[in-house]
């Protein structure tokens, strides 16, 4: 039996976080996403402007800069389309929340955010079209991790590059050259439709396929090397690959179709090989916090 | 650069090739997915529509909430493809120019060749700085949609680039065709 004291110690190491601080920081990350492009997107896209043989493709990169200093200058959102709020919630297993519903916090901060912050409402009924007309619900994925913290990431994901998502069971036997192959064809097809230069995100395996699109989703947050070599240089390769198509920024014709290609892996069935592609625009908008 | 007083005229339409930048000042009405919807219901019951058709320019967009002292909020171009279903009408009944951005269906191209009219793109995802050319705005039909309520902007320097002309040319083919260097294996 686990002794009072034990019990008391235990409740003691736990991190209380109350509703009222999520709803506050969920609003001002929805608000920074969509005015401020991160830094590590303006290096990649400060490096394309050098690389892009096209001049006029070199042009509305400077634009798409110049977009993002018009935007934080002014608060102004960097894309009129803000995008579903999507949320990334790593919640530590010793945190207690306190005051209300996690879920019914996380929705309350979108609401906050978006209205307060002059961000488009664009979610609504699926079929009459209605407009929700707070932005909400929002997309959240939750995780528990180890640990005292919560650490939120709300991503703005805009229609038109979400809307260029693909999913492939390939056959097991179909390998990287049909990773590669299907990853390639869905850049190419998309061409100018999901604002490029896009980040490609990728998600290859998972045990079932709304798991491979998960992890397309979150490979699009991240920023620097995959740790795994293999797939770093299969991410270059693909790079190159989509790249060489020549959509070039806005699919007008150029040298610099994709600014980067992040793949996120995990195992999957035995009978299987998901890949899904997830295309974020050059208007890459998130923000995260750890409370 | 060509410097465009809208609105637009046969002969001014004639003179566009793709891949021509453009700059357009004048009226243009912004109108997306439901005000489309709305606006060929419209046309089936011979109701008036909001705006003269004959000779508009329509901008697919949606913007983000203005300010309180501004013009308008975030305005840059929304995929035009989602408009391909309603554009062969519009242009049938007069409709000159249309901007967004994304390539456009071959029965559109089709309709842009047949009865004079003209494709451009905007910046996609370059809304705050596309605002700053908008120079007044103001909501004339169905408010009820929110971002997808009709309004008349007047701009000062639109940047759009020509896309589709009366000739067939089409801006994303051909720049596309001049950078390839890798082919996809079919």
């Amino acid at each position: 039996m686990v002794g009072i004291g034990k019990v008391l110690e235990e409740e003691m190491r736990r991190k209380k976080i109350t509703v009222r601080q999520i709803i506050y920081h969920i609003k001002w990350l929805c608000n920074d996403a969509n005015y401020y492009l991160p830094d590590n997107i303006t290096d990649l896209l400060e490096e394309a402007c050098e690389k892009e043989v096209s001049s006029q493709g070199k042009e509305i990169l400077k634009n798409i800069l110049d977009n993002a200093d018009v935007a934080c200058g002014g608060r102004f959102p960097l894309c009129q389309d803000c995008g579903a709020a999507v949320v990334f919630v790593e919640l530590g297993q010793n945190v207690v929340i306190k005051g209300g519903d996690l879920r019914d916090a996380i929705n309350q901060g979108v609401v906050n955010g978006y209205k307060e912050g002059f961000l488009r409402k664009s979610i609504c009924h699926p079929l009459t079209r209605k407009n929700t007309g707070n932005n909400t619900p929002a997309v959240i994925h939750f995780e528990i991790v180890p640990g005292n913290n919560l650490r939120i990431v709300v991503m703005s994901k805009g229609g038109g590059a979400e809307n260029m998502a693909k999913l492939a069971m390939l056959k097991p036997s179909d390998g990287k050259e049909g990773i590669a192959n299907f990853v390639v064809k869905s850049v190419s097809d998309a061409g100018s439709n999901p604002c490029p230069p896009v980040i490609v995100g990728i998600g290859i395996g998972g045990g079932t396929a709304e798991r491979a699109m998960f992890l397309a989703k979150k490979a699009l947050l991240r920023a620097g090397v995959n740790s795994d070599k293999e797939m770093a240089e299969f991410e270059n390769e693909l790079l190159g690959k989509i790249n060489g198509l020549g959509i070039g920024p806005q699919g007008l014709g150029g040298s610099v179709t994709a600014l980067a290609v992040y793949i996120e892996m995990e195992p999957c069935h035995i009978a299987s090989l998901p890949v899904a592609v997830n295309l974020q625009c050059h208007s890459v908008r998130y923000a995260e916090t750890i409370l | 650069m060509k410097i465009i007083n809208l609105p637009l005229r046969e002969e001014i339409v004639a003179d566009f090739r793709a891949g021509d930048q453009v700059l357009l000042n004048g009226v243009i009405y912004v109108a997306r997915d439901s005000a489309h919807k709305k606006i060929i219901e419209a046309l089936e019951k011979g109701d008036k529509l909001p705006f003269e058709l004959n000779g508009a320019t329509v901008y697919y967009m949606g913007p983000s909430p203005t300010r309180p002292n501004m013009v308008i909020g975030s305005a840059g171009p929304t995929t035009s493809g989602r408009m391909d279903k309603y554009a062969p009408e519009l242009l049938r009944r007069g409709l000159k120019g249309m901007i967004g951005k994304g390539f456009r269906s071959a029965e559109v191209k089709k309709a842009i060749v047949e009865y004079k009219a003209v494709y451009f793109a905007a910046l996609g995802g370059c809304g705050a700085l596309i605002a700053k050319c908008v120079k007044r705005c103001e909501v004339i039909a169905f408010p009820e949609l929110g971002p997808e309520a009709i309004c008349r902007i007047i701009v000062e320097n639109f940047s759009a680039i020509v896309v589709n002309d009366i000739y067939g040319g089409d801006a994303y083919e051909e720049g596309r065709k001049k950078y390839v260097q890798y082919e996809i294996k079919k």
